[in-house]
């Protein structure tokens, strides 16, 4: 009879080691396989974390490192939440934030409800409606920055195209009511795909029986989609919408690229403005307490997202 | 009603997990309104109630 896996490293650990080990008791042992993982969690989580919530209320700077840090309690807290332009710059981010999943939401699910329905090249077409997904930010962001120009960008030909006038009359980027607009419009692009799997997933998790079950009962079209698909598939759609929340809320990469939070801070978002403090101002205890602001708002609105997602899915 | 102020007054985690999160959901309409920059400024400390609220009663017992 051949030996299994376990029995041959059992066989080639060294006796002094297996004396050893035969001496500790399982939870020990399976301490033992946690703590590296609960260590690097501290190290790289919660340490960042606590020592980001001390400097928020110091004056520290992290390009004067012999400068004496002093303790200022809650005059940071107080400066950014009496700032307008902080203030501003939040309200950017909620335009961004709501926009962006009420549009990811509704074309995402509207795609994968067409794609769900058996046709020839379902496939080839879910291929290449994620393939947005698949690209680097930046090269959307540049990408998208080509379109938008107003000489050479077919975005201005195509909505011209509809609406008539000249394709070089505006410019989506440079113009500061179409700026917010151009970054919600480039995010959906990339990521309604993301949304599209995340609700297909949902879709084709419904059993064939139930909606047969419902043709048994003369239940209309319209009548199985609101009452056997939305409910249904409520708990992926808001999945998506949370993965989509957090995501946008800390987005920077596409929007440095494509608009660079201009023009003048109509599309700087909360993320840029912070790098900016922290980075380029190198006011770090500053920056610090808008991090814990950001952090806090996030984890609050997560916490009530996560309880809701728990009560659908007891449903 | 009464059974949410009954629950409430007896530590029960439903009610006072829903008092905390819309402490949070109105901290969060506060902190990105465009209306008035002083419902901004207290904003904040709404939202950081409403966690430290909710993280205290998701102990309670249901």
């Amino acid at each position: 009879m051949t030996a299994s896996p376990i029995e041959k490293i059992a066989v080639k650990t060294p006796q002094q080691v297996a004396r050893k080990i035969k001496g500790l008791s399982d939870r020990t042992i399976a301490w033992i396989f946690v703590a590296p993982t609960i260590f690097l969690l501290l190290a790289v989580n919660i340490f960042p974390l606590i020592w980001t919530i001390r400097l928020s209320f110091t004056n520290y700077r992290v390009n004067r490192p012999n400068r004496d840090v002093e303790w200022v309690g809650l005059r940071n807290y107080e400066r950014i939440l009496n700032d307008p332009d902080i203030w501003n710059t939040m309200q950017a981010t909620a335009h961004f934030l709501i926009w962006t999943i009420v549009l990811q939401v509704l074309i995402g699910f509207t795609l994968a409800y067409l794609i769900n329905k058996k046709f020839k090249g379902n496939d080839l077409w879910t291929t290449i409606i994620v393939f947005p997904m698949m690209l680097s930010p930046a090269v959307v962001g540049n990408f998208w920055t080509f379109l938008y120009q107003p000489q050479i960008g077919l975005f201005n030909y195509v909505v011209t195209f509809f609406t008539g006038g000249d394709p070089a009359s505006f410019s989506m980027i440079g113009d500061v009511h179409l700026a917010p607009w151009a970054i919600v419009i480039a995010d959906t692009w990339m990521w309604t795909p993301f949304v599209m799997l995340i609700c297909l997933a949902g879709l084709r998790s419904i059993p064939d029986s139930i909606y047969e079950a419902a043709e048994c009962d003369r239940a209309s079209k319209w009548r199985q989609f609101w009452t056997i698909t939305i409910p249904m598939a409520l708990p992926f759609l808001m999945l998506a919408v949370l993965f989509r929340g957090i995501e946008n809320f800390k987005m920077f990469d596409l929007v440095v690229q494509l608009t660079g939070g201009g023009p003048g801070n109509t599309t700087t978002l909360t993320s840029i403005d912070l790098k900016r403090e922290a980075f380029e101002k190198w006011r770090t205890g500053y920056s610090s307490a808008y991090a814990v602001i950001l952090f806090v708002t996030v984890f609050g609105l997560a916490s009530i997202y996560v309880k809701a997602l728990n009560k659908v899915k007891e449903r | 009603m009464s059974t949410f102020i009954n629950g409430l007054m007896r530590l029960r985690r439903g009610p006072w997990e829903m008092v905390a999160s819309i402490l949070i959901a109105v901290g969060v309409v506060m902190l990105m309104q465009p209306f008035a920059l002083g419902i901004y400024t207290y904003s904040f400390i709404v939202t950081l109630v409403g966690t430290v609220m909710f993280i205290i009663v998701s102990h309670f017992p249901e």
